[in-house]
């Protein structure tokens, strides 16, 4: 069997694909965090338990509602950008003057009250959602067998991590959306109702949160937990992207993820840790991320 | 005098705790061009922060076009037909020319004033070659430029102006008057800051000088040869 590094070539493109189905993740998560960062100057510790929340409100449709996985795909997001609508408007919103700090106390306290709840509702133990039978399988690709599932997942958080991208770069609502960011002050004076926006904004960056966690059920076992391991390692994408950069955080998300499967290949104790690494490298050499702006 | 279009009446306004504004009243008419002048610091900016809605707090009562907007909130003060041009320029560095001037809304569809981007390009020829360049990139001039003719396109007929001819060659703000006159040809009216009374000076109807965020004294075009005394002791030049 061919071998790269003492690695077999099937087991390194294994952990590639690996690396880059949880790169996915990173990106769809650390590109809502930098939206809802840049225009409400909030730093969304609760941005874990939306994409918690979306996996196990793919679980609760299907059991006991039975509503299947094509349901969850369309329904999550729509209750989950409600959810977060609703945390705008009553909560969020009374402390955007205030210090970055007053943002994450509230929304680590919103964490802990989801995370409760999601906890007495569903319990502690891990439950499984199947992968769906349109999805399941193998493709054979010559050099490796592709699940087609993982594939979906790449093709579909990158598919819409383009689509925002592009409609913040590309539109005109997006370009009220960057001139809002750098000063919504001014662009309230040109007749936008800013207030409005940030709404939008929010629900949209907790909509793609949530979208992650329904694509991310099928692959784990569902625990109340698994917001706060992923979060961790999100807040480390945005800080090596650069807070606030929508491309970077996509190109960093997706390749920090690939580094991560590199380094369970080649040096598995460090796999955990390789992105925090980085982390303190880059802010050594790039205080402000590697497509920060300063 | 033709009709009032901006009217306030006893406003005091506020940044937090600290009290800048202490009760201004002032009118201004269809088609004039005042200007507020007064030393730096003296509220000039601040006045025209509290006709947007910019402050943090603010009472008395404000009038456009003889209705009552002093309960208006900020992102509802533009379609009374309020262009605002900020001091800084506010030129959005994210955004290329274009896009920073096609950025504010049409406040009301149809409305004479609003000028064609055709027009504009005319009026400001710089801006049609610049147009993909990022807005930050452009020089001072151009970006003084490109904020005044980002809110010509809206239809909005008051133009607040805050300090337009800071930091400019001499040349670019002899363009400035020359534009200022156009667009009171054209029926503007204006609401100009200005730190430099020599551009001020010829440009304006009235005048109203601003101290200690207030206005102390109002001095009409006719009457500028005869307090260019007292006018220089207001500014202390």
């Amino acid at each position: 069997m061919p071998e790269i590094f003492g690695v077999p070539v099937p087991v390194l493109y294994g952990q590639l694909l690996l690396g880059l189905v949880n790169g996915s993740f990173y990106a769809l998560l650390s590109l809502g965090l930098s939206l809802i960062f840049g225009l409400l100057n909030i730093v969304n510790f609760a941005h874990g338990t939306m994409y918690m929340l979306g996996a196990f409100l793919a679980y609760f449709l299907l059991q006991p509602l039975g509503l299947g996985y094509w349901w969850a795909v369309v329904l999550v997001p729509i209750m989950a950008a409600g959810l977060g609508i609703g945390i705008e408007r009553t909560i969020l919103r009374r402390i955007y003057k205030l210090d970055h700090i007053y943002g994450l106390l509230v929304t680590f306290a919103l964490t802990m009250i989801i995370e409760g709840l999601v906890r007495v509702w569903f319990g502690v133990s891990g439950l499984r959602y199947a992968v769906p039978d349109s999805l399941s399988g193998m493709v054979d690709l010559g050099f490796m067998k592709l699940p087609i599932y993982r594939a979906w997942v790449i093709v579909a958080a990158l598919g819409l991590c383009l689509l925002t991208w592009a409609v913040i770069e590309r539109t005109r609502l997006g370009a009220i959306l960057r001139a809002g960011t750098e000063n919504p002050a001014l662009v309230k004076a040109f007749g936008v109702n800013v207030p409005l926006l940030v709404t939008l904004v929010f629900g949209w960056g907790v909509a793609l949160a949530a979208f992650a966690g329904v694509l991310a059920a099928p692959l784990m076992q569902l625990t109340p937990q698994i917001g706060h391991s992923i979060i961790i390692t999100v807040f480390g994408v945005v800080v090596i992207g650069g807070m606030g950069s929508i491309l970077g955080s996509i190109v960093t998300g997706l390749g920090l993820g690939l580094l991560e499967g590199l380094t369970k290949v080649y040096y598995p104790e460090a796999s955990s840790t390789v992105i925090f690494v980085v982390m303190i490298l880059v802010l050594l050499v790039r205080p402000h991320g590697l497509f920060g702006k300063q | 005098m033709s009709e009032t279009v901006l009217s306030l009446k006893d406003i005091n306004g506020w940044y937090g705790e600290s009290h800048v504004l202490h009760g201004v009243s002032l009118d201004v008419a269809r088609g004039e061009v005042v200007s507020l002048i007064g030393r730096n610091g003296a509220g000039r900016t601040t006045i025209l922060r509290a006709i947007m809605g910019m402050l943090d707090q603010r009472t008395g009562t404000l009038s456009v076009m003889g209705r009552d907007m002093s309960a208006t909130p900020a992102h509802r003060m533009a379609e009374c037909g309020l262009g605002y041009c900020p001091e800084e320029r506010g030129i959005f560095a994210s955004l290329s020319c274009e896009e920073n001037l096609m950025l504010p809304p049409p406040i009301r569809a149809g409305s004479q004033m609003a000028m064609s981007l055709d027009e504009i390009y005319a009026m400001f020829p710089n801006l049609k070659d610049r147009a993909q360049s990022p807005g930050t990139r452009l020089s001072g001039g151009e970006q003084q430029m490109l904020a005044i003719a980002r809110i010509l396109r809206t239809g909005a007929d008051i133009l607040l102006l805050d300090e337009i001819s800071e930091g400019l060659a001499p040349v670019i703000v002899q363009t400035l008057a020359r534009v200022i006159r156009e667009l009171k040809a054209r029926g503007f009216t204006i609401i100009m800051v200005e730190q430099n009374f020599r551009f001020a000076a010829p440009l304006a109807d009235r005048f109203f000088i601003i101290e200690h965020g207030s206005v102390v004294e109002e001095i009409h075009q006719a009457d500028l040869a005869a307090r260019m005394d007292d006018i220089r002791t207001w500014l202390g030049v």
